[in-house]
C-alpha cells in the first residue's frame, strides 16, 4: 500500500535536485511496506521512509504475532510450557525445545543417557537443514528465483517425516523433554536417514548451481546489507549472520551441549556481510550438518533414550501395569509435575537462525517463575534500519530474507 | 591486581553448554567494579553480579573493556517481576565474550518509577530490548532515544507481564460488521480462568475450588464441631 505522506508534488523530475521553489517543501515518501506482504515473512510492518527509490529510514513494527508466550509459560507446569516452545520458531521447532530442556536440566542437575544426546545432536541437525532449507530458497524466491523453492521443499518434506516418525507430529513435535527425548527412535529410523543423507547432496548442489552462479542472483545480494563484523557484534548478530560477517563464533564449538563435542564438523566462515555471503554459509552448513547427522547415526550407542529419574521422566507404559510405584510416578509427573530447585540459569544454544536462550527462573515449585525467551530475530531484526539505509527498495525483501526472520520466535 | 584464571570449557557428562568459567570471578568483580558491586552471585555456575542502578552504564563500560572479562555483546536484556520486594522489578541483562568464551549476567533492581540508565550508547541491540522490557513490565529507561511499545498492540493499556496483570487480558477485539472495523471490548470469558494448584496432589489446595464452597464450608463446620 502506497501513502503519499508529503504535500510537495511537481511533475518536474529534477526537483529533488533542485531547491524547492513556490514555498513548496520536497519531503520524502512514507510507506508501509506490510503487515501483509509475501516478502515479509510474516506478519512484519516495515514503516519506510523513502526519498525516491532510496530508503532513508526503516522502522520495522513487530509485535503483530504477540502471544504472550511467556507469560502463558509462568502459568504451566514445566512440562505442559514445553509445546509453547514449537511454536516459537515454526520452521525450526526441536531446536527452540533444545535450550528450553537443557535449562531445565541446567537448573535441576538432571544427567541425560548418551544414546538421548546423540538423539537430540541428531535432530537438531535434521531441524537446521530444515530451517535452512526453508531459509534459502524463499530468499531465492523474494530475489526472483521459484525454482529452488520448488526443488528443495521436497527434501523438507522428508525430513517433516522424520520428524513424525519419531513425536507423532510433522512441526510441533514436543520430542525433546526434561532428561531425554520422548521416546525411542523405531526400528528402521536410522537406516532411512542416511540413506537420505546420501541423496540430499546431489539436490543441494544441483539448486546451488541454479543460483549461487546466477547474476541476476549475485546482482541482488552481493554487496546487499553489508555490515562489518565490529557492527555485527553491536548488533547482537549471532549464528549464520555473524559468520557471513567473519567472526568464526559458533556455541557448536565454543559451548558445546549435548553430543556436539564428540562429533567433527566446520565452523562455516563467510567473508563479505552481505546477503550473499549469509547465503552461502547457510548452504555449506548443511554440508556440515549432514556430516554431523551422519556421525550420529554411525554413532549412537545402545541404551535408555532418556533419564531413569523417575521424578523427571515417566516410566514406560509397560512398567505402568506390572509397578505400582511406576504408576505413582506416572501420576504424580502429570499432575504436580517435577519441581525445579530455586535459582536462575540463561542457557543458549546454536539454533539455525543464531543464539536462542532461555533465561529461566525456577522458585522452587512446579512452575517457573520467569521464562525469557531470547529471540535471535529480535536483534537481527533491530538491524534493519542500519543494513536498509541508503538501499533501494528493491534491496528490502532481500536483506529481510537474508536474516531468517521468524515472526513466531520475534513477537513470541 | 592480579589476572584471574580462566577455566576452559570441559564438555562431558553434562547436557547443557559447557561455558568457560573464571577462578575467584566475585573477588575479581569486585576489584574491578568496587562499591558499584552490590552483590555477586554464582548458582548453577553462572555468575551473576547485581549493581547500583545509577552505575550501570559505568559498569557495562567497564566489563567491556576489561582484559580478561571483555564483555562485547550485550545478548539479552529482560525484566522479571518480584511484587513482594520493595522494589519489585529486576532489569537482567546477559554479557558475552566471544573472545573469552565467557558469560555474566548482570542484575538492577528498579521500580514503577525509577528509571533505569540506557545502555544504547554503549550497544544499538539495546534499544529494542529496552522497548521490550519498558512494554512488558513498564520500566524506564533513562535516555532511550525512542522508547515505544513494541510488542503489545497500539494503544495497549498496561504491562502485560506484571504478576498483577491478569493471564486472560482486559479487552479482548473483534471484527464488527456494524462498525465495518475491529472493535475492542471487555474480555469475556464463556467459564472463569482456573489455574490449578498441584504442587500436593495428596493434601488438597489451599483455595477453594470453583463449584466447591460449599463443601468448604461443611469442612470447617466440622472442625468447629
Amino acid at each position: 500500500m502506497l501513502e503519499r505522506a508529503g504535500v510537495a508534488w511537481t511533475k518536474d523530475d529534477m526537483t529533488d535536485l533542485l531547491p524547492a521553489k513556490d514555498g513548496n517543501a520536497i519531503e520524502n515518501y512514507m510507506i508501509n511496506f506490510g503487515p501483509q506482504h509475501p516478502a515479509a515473512h510474516g506478519v512484519l510492518r516495515l514503516v519506510m521512509e523513502l526519498d525516491g527509490e532510496i530508503i532513508e529510514r526503516c522502522d520495522p513494527h513487530i509485535g503483530l504475532l504477540h502471544r504472550g508466550t511467556e507469560k502463558l509459560i509462568e502459568y504451566k507446569t514445566y512440562l505442559q510450557a514445553l509445546p509453547y516452545m514449537d511454536r516459537l520458531d515454526y520452521v525450526s521447532p526441536m531446536c527452540m525445545e533444545h535450550s528450553y530442556v537443557l535449562a531445565i536440566e541446567k537448573l535441576a542437575a538432571i544427567e541425560v543417557p548418551l544414546r538421548a544426546k546423540y538423539i537430540r545432536t541428531m535432530f537438531a541437525e535434521i531441524t537446521r537443514i530444515l530451517n535452512h532449507i526453508l531459509n534459502v530458497t524463499t530468499h531465492a524466491m523474494d530475489v526472483g528465483a521459484m525454482t529452488p523453492i520448488l526443488w528443495l521443499f521436497e527434501e523438507r518434506e522428508k525430513l517433516m517425516e522424520f520428524y513424525e516418525r519419531v513425536s507423532g507430529a510433522r512441526f510441533h513435535a514436543a520430542y525433546f523433554r526434561p532428561g531425554g527425548v520422548h521416546q525411542d527412535l523405531p526400528d528402521g529410523l536410522l537406516e532411512d536417514i542416511l540413506a537420505w543423507c546420501d541423496g540430499f547432496p546431489k539436490v543441494l548442489g544441483e539448486m546451488q548451481g541454479l543460483v549461487a552462479d546466477n547474476r541476476i542472483f549475485k546482482q541482488r545480494n552481493a554487496d546487499i546489507g553489508v555490515i562489518p563484523a565490529a557492527d555485527a557484534v553491536a548488533w547482537g548478530f549471532t549464528g549464520p549472520c555473524i559468520r557471513a560477517s567473519g567472526i568464526p563464533w559458533d556455541l557448536r564449538k565454543a559451548q558445546p551441549y549435548d553430543a556436539y563435542h564428540l562429533v567433527d564438523f566446520d565452523v562455516i566462515v563467510g567473508k563479505d556481510g552481505d546477503c550473499y555471503a549469509r547465503f552461502m554459509v547457510r548452504m555449506e552448513e548443511m554440508r556440515q550438518s549432514l556430516r554431523i547427522i551422519r556421525q550420529c547415526v554411525n554413532d549412537m550407542p545402545e541404551g535408555p533414550h532418556t533419564t531413569l529419574d523417575r521424578k523427571v521422566a515417566p516410566p514406560s507404559r509397560a512398567e505402568m501395569k506390572r509397578s505400582m510405584e511406576a504408576l505413582i510416578h506416572h501420576f504424580k509427573l502429570y499432575t504436580e509435575g517435577m519441581r525445579v530447585p530455586a535459582g536462575d540459569a540463561y542457557v543458549a544454544t546454536e539454533s539455525p537462525k543464531g543464539e536462542f536462550g532461555i533465561y529461566l527462573v525456577a522458585d522452587g515449585t512446579n512452575k517457573p517463575w520467569r521464562c525469557h525467551v531470547r529471540a535471535t530475530g529480535m536483534a537481527h531484526l533491530q538491524a534493519m534500519d542500519f543494513l536498509c539505509k541508503g538501499h533501494m527498495l528493491a534491496d528490502a525483501p532481500a536483506i529481510l530474507g537474508s536474516l531468517d526472520i521468524v515472526f513466531g520466535e520475534v513477537d513470541r | 591486581m592480579s589476572a584471574p584464571e580462566v577455566k576452559a570449557p570441559q564438555p562431558g557428562r553434562c547436557s547443557w553448554p559447557a561455558v568457560a568459567s573464571v577462578q575467584g570471578i566475585e573477588g575479581y568483580l569486585g576489584e574491578i567494579l568496587g562499591d558499584a558491586l552490590l552483590a555477586t552471585e554464582v548458582h548453577v555456575r553462572e555468575a551473576t553480579a547485581i549493581v547500583g542502578r545509577e552505575r550501570l552504564a559505568w559498569v557495562m563500560e567497564t566489563l567491556r573493556a576489561d582484559p580478561v572479562l571483555r564483555m562485547e555483546q550485550l545478548i539479552d536484556i529482560c525484566g522479571v517481576d518480584y511484587p513482594d520486594r520493595a522494589e519489585r522489578f529486576e532489569v537482567v541483562y546477559q554479557l558475552l565474550s566471544m573472545r573469552a568464551n565467557l558469560r555474566l549476567r548482570v542484575k538492577v533492581t528498579t521500580d514503577a518509577r525509577t528509571p533505569v540508565p540506557s545502555l544504547t550508547a554503549l550497544w544499538p541491540v539495546a534499544g529494542w530490548y529496552e522497548r521490550e522490557t519498558w512494554d512488558c513490565y513498564g520500566v524506564l529507561f533513562d535516555g532511550n532515544p525512542d522508547l515505544r511499545r513494541i510488542l503489545t498492540d497500539y494503544g495497549f493499556e498496561g504491562h502485560p507481564f506484571r504478576k498483577d496483570f491478569p493471564l486472560t487480558g482486559h479487552v479482548e477485539l473483534r471484527y464488527s460488521e456494524e462498525h465495518k472495523r475491529v472493535v475492542y471490548e471487555p474480555v469475556k470469558l464463556a467459564q472463569d480462568f482456573r489455574s490449578f494448584d498441584f504442587l500436593s496432589p495428596w493434601e488438597g489446595t489451599d483455595y477453594v475450588l470453583p463449584g466447591d464452597e460449599k463443601a468448604g464450608e461443611l469442612a470447617k463446620e466440622h472442625k468447629r464441631a
